[in-house]
């Protein structure tokens, strides 16, 4: 055995990654189903030198990381359910001072305290929308240990990129399944350190002036350069403005800085996809069920391929549109009631032909909830 | 090898989740076989029915929940009752012969050992019932190697603690039948 393959659960696998991709402080308040994650960052972090905190609630822990990561910090916080509803109005915030910052939330059966033990993926909508205003936001999901480990590594690297918190939209099925995970090497996923100015003391840094490329440098917050943050509608040095020529340009900017890079953010992984007839799409801890589905028919040999969203936002639009173009109809399995599924329609041309199969009653999506719709499309009765 | 599905289920406390983690990391790390481990759990610490699932392959697992059954051990009456009807036909159903009475006429191959006195008698503590039960598990199934179990073992457990684990664990051997395969 090697030693850099162990054998864990989806939350460790978080875990591991996060402190791959160098984090060095994370604050949070435990919840079922993501527990594991502040738990073992509770040992493992201080032992790095990294800073550990368990706040009041889950509004100061996601505040703690967006100050951490101001001052140079990498940064995560890690909730599920009704403590990511408690994080919107600050992921707002983060959003709008342009804070790089990861937000694990391991998503449970919801709305309210619902189903604490139970996988769901009804947070799909709200990763995306939880906070108010006008924004764009990076999500990224896993359905194994080994992707986990990777999208969390990636996590940090877009957020660094591109200044912005990234949810991680994990699930309970994924967090508690234990399986084999190898660690990789060091240097063997590329980690990305923060783009630091190069602006010398004593002269002015704008902290909000993008560069040619559209990046902000950024500089350690109560280092060298005296700058200012809010939440307000700023100007290019941090203070508040209502210049409509400002708001209109800071608008475009927090939109198109991801929205347009949304190839170079999406990730997905295909199977089978050459000659499928009937595509399933799918992400998450679902998107196993719907591997499971695919495999086990194409042995009796349907047509049936799976593309695996692992970036839901921003959504791979052109990507799912083309992947969709010969098949004759496309099955959206996902545990909510077709969050996914409309994204997929607006994506593609004939829209008629994209069905859902779901389960949203607590219990892990099987492999006859995707073959009753199957066989309903095929005329076959369930 | 054939995909191999199990579970494990008895109440909270006696031990039905480790001993299931000790056996797919065993599969996983000391035996080259792909193992994925999950447990159904509610907002309860103690009591009420505990389940763990384990699947075993030398290929890749995709869905990661027991539906039916290969294998299925029951350690208590609850759980018997609960579980005992998914098991697929000709599987085999391990019981404890304290805890559980055998009230379903179930298509599998019913193993039933004296387990959890047997370490009452031989070890005096039943904080080990499990591992005996997991030799006895090993024994029958011939799904992992003991050598593999104790590496896990030594890595798990307080050093004081090995030799009992280990004699539970040899105990469960003994104990099992020579089941044809």
């Amino acid at each position: 055995m090697k030693d850099n393959v162990v054998f864990v659960q989806g939350n460790e696998a978080i875990v591991e990654a996060a402190l791959y991709a160098g984090l060095n402080f994370f604050a949070g308040y435990p919840i079922t189903p993501s527990t594991e994650i502040a738990e073992l960052l509770s040992l493992r972090l201080p032992q790095k030198g990294g800073k550990f905190i368990q706040m009041e609630d889950e509004l100061s822990s996601m505040c703690a990381i967006i100050g951490a990561s101001l001052t140079g910090k990498k940064s995560m916080t890690a909730t599920s359910g009704p403590g990511f509803s408690l994080k919107q109005e600050a992921i707002g915030f983060a959003v709008m001072t342009e804070t790089p910052s990861v937000i694990v939330n391991v998503q449970r059966g919801g709305p309210s305290t619902g189903l604490p033990t139970s996988g769901s993926q009804g947070d799909v909508m709200q990763a995306k929308w939880g906070t108010h205003g006008e924004h764009a936001i990076i999500t990224m999901t896993a359905s194994n240990n080994q992707d986990a480990f990777a999208v969390t590594v990636d996590a940090f690297n877009l957020s660094e990129t591109f200044r912005t918190p990234v949810i991680l939209l994990f699930d309970e099925v994924v967090a508690h399944t234990r399986e084999r995970l190898v660690i990789p090497k060091p240097d063997e996923i590329k980690v990305i350190q923060r783009l630091k100015t190069s602006v010398k003391e004593g002269t002015d840094y704008h902290p909000y002036l993008p560069r040619e490329d559209g990046r902000l440098p950024m500089s350690d917050f109560g280092g060298v350069h005296r700058y200012n943050v809010t939440g307000l509608a700023h100007d290019m040095w941090g203070f508040p403005t209502t210049d409509s020529t400002t708001v209109y340009n800071l608008m475009h900017h927090l939109v198109d800085k991801i929205q347009g890079h949304t190839k170079e953010i999406a990730r997905t992984k295909e199977y089978y996809l050459d000659d499928a007839e009937c595509l399933l799409i799918s992400y998450g801890s679902s998107a196993r069920t719907a591997l499971h589905v695919t495999e086990d028919r194409r042995l009796r040999g349907e047509k049936i391929g799976l593309l695996e969203l692992q970036t839901l936002w921003p959504f791979p639009a052109e990507e799912v549109k083309k992947k969709c173009l010969n098949a004759s109809c496309v099955i959206v399995v996902e545990m909510n009631m077709g969050q996914i599924l409309h994204e997929v329609k607006k994506a593609i041309d004939d829209p008629e032909k994209v069905f859902l199969a779901n389960q949203i009653n607590g219990s892990f999506i099987k492999p006859s909830d995707v073959l009753n719709i199957i066989r309903i499309i095929q005329g076959r009765g369930a | 090898m054939e995909k191999c599905r199990i579970i494990f289920s008895g109440s909270g406390g006696q031990g039905i989740i480790t001993s299931a983690i000790i056996l797919a990391e065993a599969a996983t790390l000391h035996e080259s076989l792909n193992a994925v481990q999950s447990q159904a759990y509610g907002p309860e610490a103690r009591g009420g029915s505990s389940r763990s699932d384990v699947i075993i392959s030398d290929k890749e697992i995709r869905y990661p929940k027991v539906i039916e059954p290969n294998i299925l051990v029951c350690l208590t009456q609850a759980a018997y009752n609960e579980f005992a009807s998914l098991i697929r036909p000709g599987g085999i159903l391990l019981t404890d012969k304290f805890f559980v009475k055998h009230e379903k006429k179930v298509d599998a191959r019913l193993v039933e050992l004296d387990m959890h006195r047997e370490v009452l008698k031989e070890i005096g503590r039943p904080i080990v019932f499990n591992i005996c039960m997991l030799g006895a598990f090993i024994a029958i199934t011939k799904l992992v190697k003991e050598s593999s179990i104790m590496k896990v073992l030594e890595k798990r457990i307080p050093h004081g603690f090995l030799d009992m684990n280990k004699n539970a664990l040899e105990l469960g051997i003994t104990m099992a039948p020579d089941l044809e395969l």
